[in-house]
């Protein structure tokens, strides 16, 4: 029972930084339709930085935050002009294929500067578990969820509350009569694929506290993703973050009963499980 | 129905490549052959790809679990009950055939990013069952056994170019299939649902039934192509023949060359796996992914300047030109 409230806890922990990943790619996928089968990638990136600026400027993870997300940001904002914007006009196969491409380049790139070996950061600011009632709670993981919350909500609120948010979610739901509105569309695009980026630098940096960081961490991170934000339902952020919890809490307590081999395929089948039920996801 | 009679000029041109095709080989390194051989294998998927994706608008990014069940089911067959693997390769076949609509069924009303991604889903659940199988050897995979070659027992030592004129009789077939469907009632179905299920609906196609057809003879075909796979390479494991990238690769071998046209993607196949092939050879051996990279850089590329496919392209050029 104790074993199981423990995997409960590790699966919620898991789930919420899986809630952070789903939103930044749940507002791509809603305002302009394209799923980014490299932001598993982009968080690839996030880990690496916090990584290098731990080891070269000794700078913590918790710290390397900020710079994380200004610079994923510039980093989604390069490639939406570059290479996205020019292949939204494009026929829907293309817009599927090319961030596979992007994918390809950035994780195998990653492998020939930085190897392929697995690194971890060891010796952060948060390290050691605390212990309530024999739950042992990793204090990285405790501390990565809440940033995920606040990150989360923070954005919510920014969507909710402020012009350029409200123009985001009005192009998120009808493109045409939010440009007939005066909204400038391709800026609210580049704009979100930044936010995006960004928010996947700062959960980079979050798991770079306890997680192995390596070149291809990003391939199941984006799968999984996509799971959690098609269950969530087409561009909706409550729906992302609360599928995000669910995924992670069904992985951990399927790895936990089944095997840990069979965790991603669990979530696999719940994914089409939940679409043959609900085709439009759970809050679509 | 003008555009569907083959005229006398196409089937000309039809037959000098073919001839073409036939002695290619005679003249080519073993190599080279290697890279024929490998490049009809995707172009056929690519076809079979396109009877669902180009047709019936079905992007499946989860091929790779059809050529991985056709592999697995011949050598299971061959290696278990001492079958030839011809009859492992219409096993394998009808299997994943049934397993492609037993999945199709419950997906049948999704569209867009929802199939796709429930497309990968059902190839990685099919990628670690195979992993942690031990029936069919697990992740270490199964090889098959030296035997004395011959046409029945699929297997040949000496020269490539029996596996050559095979896999190019098979591509043969898939073309053949794709055109049929193609210029067949279903093919027209396939499109009208393509357009819009709710409009096939009122036009009384029964849109589930044709999408079940698309996705069975799609699986069918790519199912041929993983057999022909394992006896020719006589070695598989989940990490050759059920991973994700296999999948990328048969739609865009399917995009590059034209998704919707019936030659399309041999086309497609023609320009890109020989440029795979022939990277890898050169700058893959030292395992530092530089041939990766350029692989990617080449998918961008593509999406950005050639999405809509080369072999289009052609045929516009080659129409404005009379």
């Amino acid at each position: 029972m104790e074993q199981l409230v423990q995997q409960l806890v590790n699966g919620v922990l898991i789930g919420l930084v899986y809630s952070l990943l789903a939103i930044g790619l749940t507002l791509v996928w809603g305002v302009m339709n394209v799923l980014n089968f490299a932001h598993g990638d982009f968080l690839m990136i996030g880990m690496f930085l916090s990584y290098w600026l731990y080891t070269l400027a000794g700078i913590d993870p918790l710290f390397s935050i900020p710079i994380n997300a200004v610079a994923l940001f510039l980093m989604g904002l390069f490639i939406y002009r570059f290479i996205i914007s020019k292949v939204m006009k494009g026929p829907g196969l293309a817009q599927l294929v090319v961030t596979f491409g992007i994918s390809i380049f950035i994780s195998n790139f990653a492998a020939l500067i930085w190897t392929p070996n697995f690194r971890s950061i060891d010796h952060t600011l948060l390290s050691g578990t605390w212990d309530i009632s024999g739950i042992k709670l990793s204090i990285p993981k405790f501390v990565s969820s809440i940033g995920s919350i606040l990150t989360s909500f923070g954005v919510f609120w920014f969507l909710k509350n402020t012009r350029t948010g409200k123009a985001i979610l009005a192009v998120e739901m009808d493109r045409e009569a939010a440009l007939i509105m005066g909204i400038n569309t391709e800026r609210i695009n580049s704009l979100s694929f930044a936010i995006g980026s960004a928010l996947v630098g700062v959960a980079g940096a979050l798991l770079a506290t306890y997680y192995y960081i390596y070149p291809f961490v990003g391939g199941t991170f984006g799968l999984v993703c996509f799971c959690i934000v098609a269950l969530g339902g087409f561009g909706s952020i409550e729906g992302a973050f609360i599928a995000g919890i669910l995924v992670g809490v069904v992985q951990t307590l399927g790895g936990y009963i089944f095997a840990p081999s069979y965790k991603l395929a669990i979530v696999f089948a719940m994914y089409l499980i939940t679409v043959w039920i609900r085709p439009q996801g759970l809050r679509g | 129905m003008g555009m569907h009679t083959i005229s006398g000029k196409k089937l000309a041109a039809g037959g000098a490549l073919l001839t073409l095709l036939i002695i290619l080989p005679l003249v080519s390194s073993s190599f080279g052959q290697h890279v024929m051989i490998i490049t009809f294998m995707f172009a056929m998927c690519g076809v079979a790809w396109n009877v669902m994706g180009g047709y019936a608008g079905m992007f499946s990014f989860g091929q790779v679990a059809f050529f991985g069940i056709g592999a697995y089911t011949s050598s299971f067959l061959v290696l278990t009950f001492h079958l030839s693997p011809w009859i492992g390769l219409v096993a394998g076949g009808v299997i994943s055939a049934l397993l492609a609509a037993a999945i199709g069924y419950p997906c049948s009303k999704l569209r867009g990013h929802y199939f796709a991604i429930a497309s990968i889903a059902f190839a990685e659940i099919v990628r670690i069952v195979f992993t942690n199988w031990d029936m069919v050897g697990a992740a270490e995979g199964l090889t098959l056994p030296m035997v004395k070659e011959s046409l029945t027992h699929f297997m040949f030592h000496s020269s490539k170019l029996p596996y050559y004129y095979i896999m190019l009789l098979f591509l043969l077939l898939a073309v053949a299939v794709c055109y049929w469907v193609s210029t067949s009632k279903m093919g027209y179905y396939f499109r009208a649902i393509k357009e819009s299920h709710e409009i096939a609906e009122v036009l009384g196609v029964n849109v589930v039934r044709y999408r079940l057809f698309a996705i069975m003879i799609s699986a069918f075909l790519t199912s041929m192509a993983g057999t022909f796979y394992a006896q020719y390479i006589l070695y598989i494991d989940p990490e050759s023949v059920m991973i994700m990238p296999i999948s990328v690769q048969i739609v865009l071998v399917a995009m590059l060359g034209g998704a919707n046209t019936v030659l399309g993607p041999v086309v497609g196949a023609a320009i890109l796996i020989p440029l795979s092939e022939y990277s890898r050879a050169w700058l893959g051996y030292k395992g530092t992914g530089v041939d990766m990279i350029l692989y990617g850089t080449l998918i961008t590329l593509i999406s950005m300047y050639q999405p809509a496919g080369v072999w289009g392209a052609i045929t516009n050029l080659m129409r404005r030109g009379k």
